[in-house]
């Protein structure tokens, strides 16, 4: 559904990517894991284009689109949950939900504003209140049925759990296996917190310095003794 | 004053527990507000500096004083009970000040303006109140502060109040010429005000040289009146286009701007539509201006006392005697009716994608292209309607004036528009309705004061800064509630 091949990305005159490639398969569960400052964030950004591939090639469901504009990448069935959420914090809830959905077709409006109140009925209670005044898991799960109001075929999600309470990122995590197994839809994860989110995935990927050097099933990775030494330190099971 | 026994008073604070003030309390309060108000009002009101015969009087003013103390007095008698929770004695207080501003024989026609609003204050108020009172003894959850919450719901009979009053202010006992053109200025503003909302409040555009597009709308019909000898009311769609198409051609290039750079541009710009204007003697006759602009005609008859030979003036069709306040107050429906579509294409269109887009770019870019908006052409967008409406509101200042030249589109002018959205909150359409008033309004009300004219604009502008640093309605009001969503959504 996805493929990346030899993506460099820069950011002035410093390669961040050191020629990436992976590849998600339709109704997958694919996670990146790696340190902070690996070029993780980096990825999913280049993936809608900002900052673009310096070289190599996107291609989503047969189509090109390293070269295309941000806006019409997301126009493709792509969405993106941003690093930091980014709500619109002085919008209610709703008129969140309406901005994520400004590109769908309006008629399924009522429909996909259910079933994200479906998946987080905590966003229906609160319809009516400022997305500045929510908790940062409220925040969090706002962000990600705004994603889900274009009905995309390819969710990408950036950090879903950062510095949310243990709690939280079980609930959002349950969600995520949720959306994937009701309809199918392709997940796209990035990661800090590797023991859930390679729990969580079909697969994964392990990205050191701008490259991938590791990658296997959810449950390879993680009961890899690289893996498990260097970013499941303490986690418990 | 009258009883304030319980049966004449309809309660509105059902159950909270509210203990009455005695009477003997009020009038304590009132009393105390009417002594400190009238040591106030000797010095400022008491004493009239008078010309006579090229020697000056100070000339005393008595019933002044004593009927400005009185309705001060009794204003806070009212505030009192509004506070206390009583609701028909007020509003009824508030109805006999206002009449007594409106038709009492007071020698001012000021204390007569203020004590009319005085009323209508009090009135506003006590609605609050209730509004506030309903709030609380409903069970439905809501946030937001008892004032912000109150002011949504009352917006809508506030609003409805204005444009009546709007709408009757030239039939009033006090609509005379002064007033009125006043009034037209102020309207001028406010639709300038709502214009440049659609850019800097909705969008986040900081905008520093609006009156580019101002300008831009005055000399489109200046020019093309003088030249073409094109009527009025076909050059008042083609300057809103010449403007908003400059708008497009400005923003192209400065729109990928963001925050204090694009400000700076825009200031550029618009200083640069000035001094084009000014040195293109050719075409726009430079510092001289263009004079000699034809009036608006009311559906083709004008407002003559003498039309040419073969046509009918407004006057002579209606079989009125010949009056110049007949031209001042079409202007001022003119100007009315101008504002109101800007104010009602705003509130339509933040209820659409595009509006909803401008929004939400002014909350956060990369959020936006996120998700599918492509900023550039909804800045552009936001850019090119909020320059129409300011050329609109140039084309009616060219025919108001009779008269354009560079020096009316000063950075000055900018920056007043500027402060009249920042002060009233931006994205506020009633912030701007206040805020214009106070602004321009009461300077020029106030003309006498000369001098300190700007001095008392100044201390304005630092007070609400610091007494509401985001404007005096922040609130933002939101486009969509959950009960519509669940029946029937855009």
């Amino acid at each position: 559904m996805l493929s990346i091949s030899d993506v460099h990305t820069f950011y002035g005159h410093i390669e961040a990517l050191h020629g990436v490639d992976l590849e998600i398969k339709e109704g997958e569960i694919v996670t990146l894991i790696g340190a902070n400052g690996a070029g993780k964030s980096t990825l999913l950004m280049t993936i809608c284009g900002d900052p673009r591939a310096h070289s190599g090639q996107i291609v989503f469901q047969g189509r090109d689109i390293t070269r295309l504009p941000t806006h019409e990448i997301m126009r493709c069935g792509i969405a993106h949950s941003p690093e930091g959420r980014r709500i619109f914090p002085r919008m209610t809830i709703l008129e969140n939900l309406q901005m994520g959905a400004i590109t769908g077709n309006p008629d399924r409006f009522d429909q996909n504003l259910e079933r994200v109140f479906g998946l987080f009925p905590i966003l229906q209670e609160r319809g009516g209140q400022r997305g500045g005044t929510l908790s940062g898991g409220e925040q969090q799960m706002l962000a990600i049925a705004r994603a889900l109001m274009s009905e995309p075929t390819l969710l990408l999600l950036d950090e879903p759990s950062l510095g949310l309470a243990p709690l939280i990122v079980r609930q959002i995590f349950d969600v995520i296996r949720d959306i994937n197994q009701s309809s199918g839809m392709t997940v796209f994860l990035v990661e800090q917190n590797a023991f859930h989110a390679l729990r969580l995935a079909d697969r994964g990927y392990v990205m050191v310095n701008g490259e991938i050097s590791m990658t296997g099933s959810g449950k390879d990775l993680l009961n890899d003794p690289e893996v498990q030494r260097a970013y499941l330190e303490g986690a418990v099971g | 004053m009258p009883s304030t026994g319980n049966g004449t008073q309809a309660s509105i604070l059902p159950d909270s527990g509210h203990r009455r003030l005695p009477p003997g309390a009020i009038f304590k309060e009132a009393g105390l507000t009417a002594v400190v108000s009238l040591a106030l009002l000797v010095p400022f009101v008491g004493f009239k500096i008078a010309n006579r015969g090229g020697e000056q009087f100070l000339e005393t003013r008595l019933p002044e004083v004593l009927i400005a103390a009185g309705l001060i007095f009794l204003g806070r008698i009212f505030l009192i009970l509004v506070r206390e929770g009583s609701l028909a004695l007020p509003v009824a207080g508030g109805a006999v000040i206002s009449a007594i501003g409106l038709f009492a024989p007071i020698p001012s026609a000021f204390i007569q303006a203020v004590a009319f609003t005085a009323g209508l204050v009090i009135i506003v108020r006590a609605a609050f109140m209730v509004f506030a009172a309903r709030r609380r003894s409903s069970t439905g959850r809501e946030f937001g502060s008892g004032f912000a919450d109150g002011y949504r719901k009352a917006l809508p009979w506030l609003a409805s109040a204005l444009i009546v009053f709007a709408v009757i202010l030239p039939l009033m006992p006090f609509g005379e010429r002064r007033t009125i053109d006043i009034a037209i200025l102020v309207l001028t503003y406010i639709m300038l005000g709502w214009g440049l909302n659609i850019v800097v409040g909705l969008a986040g555009l900081l905008d520093l040289g609006y009156v580019a597009f101002y300008a831009v709308g005055a000399y489109s019909y200046a020019l093309l009146a003088s030249y073409f000898d094109f009527s009025f009311w076909v050059c008042l769609p083609l300057a809103g286009l010449f403007a908003g198409f400059f708008g497009i051609i400005l923003g192209f290039p400065v729109l990928r701007l963001r925050g204090d750079y694009l400000a700076i541009v825009t200031l550029g710009f618009g200083e640069m539509i000035r001094v084009i204007l000014l040195n293109w003697v050719s075409l726009t006759k430079g510092p001289d201006g263009v004079s000699g602009i034809p009036r608006p005609s009311f559906f083709g008859l004008e407002f003559k006392r003498y039309p040419a030979e073969g046509t009918e003036s407004f006057h002579q069709f209606f079989g009125l005697d010949y009056s110049s306040l007949h031209r001042v107050v079409f202007l001022y429906y003119l100007i009315l009716i101008l504002a109101l579509i800007t104010n009602f294409f705003t509130r339509r269109i933040r209820t659409l994608p595009i509006g909803r887009a401008w929004e939400a770019l002014r909350e956060d870019e990369i959020a936006c292209r996120s998700l599918g908006i492509n900023p550039r052409n909804t800045k552009l967008s936001a850019f090119a309607i909020g320059a129409m409406f300011g050329g609109f509101a140039g084309a009616f200042f060219a025919t108001r004036q009779g008269f354009v030249s560079p020096e009316s589109f000063t950075f000055l002018e900018s920056a007043i528009i500027l402060a009249i959205v920042v002060l009233g909150g931006m994205g506020s359409q009633m912030g701007v309705v206040i805020a214009a008033v106070v602004l321009i309004g009461l300077p020029e009300y106030i003309r006498d004061l000369q001098e300190y004219r700007m001095l008392a604009f100044g201390a304005g502008m630092v007070l609400i800064m610091s007494w509401r640093p985001r404007g005096l309605l922040s609130q933002r009001d939101p486009t969509i509630s959950l009960a519509r969503a669940e029946g029937k959504t855009s």
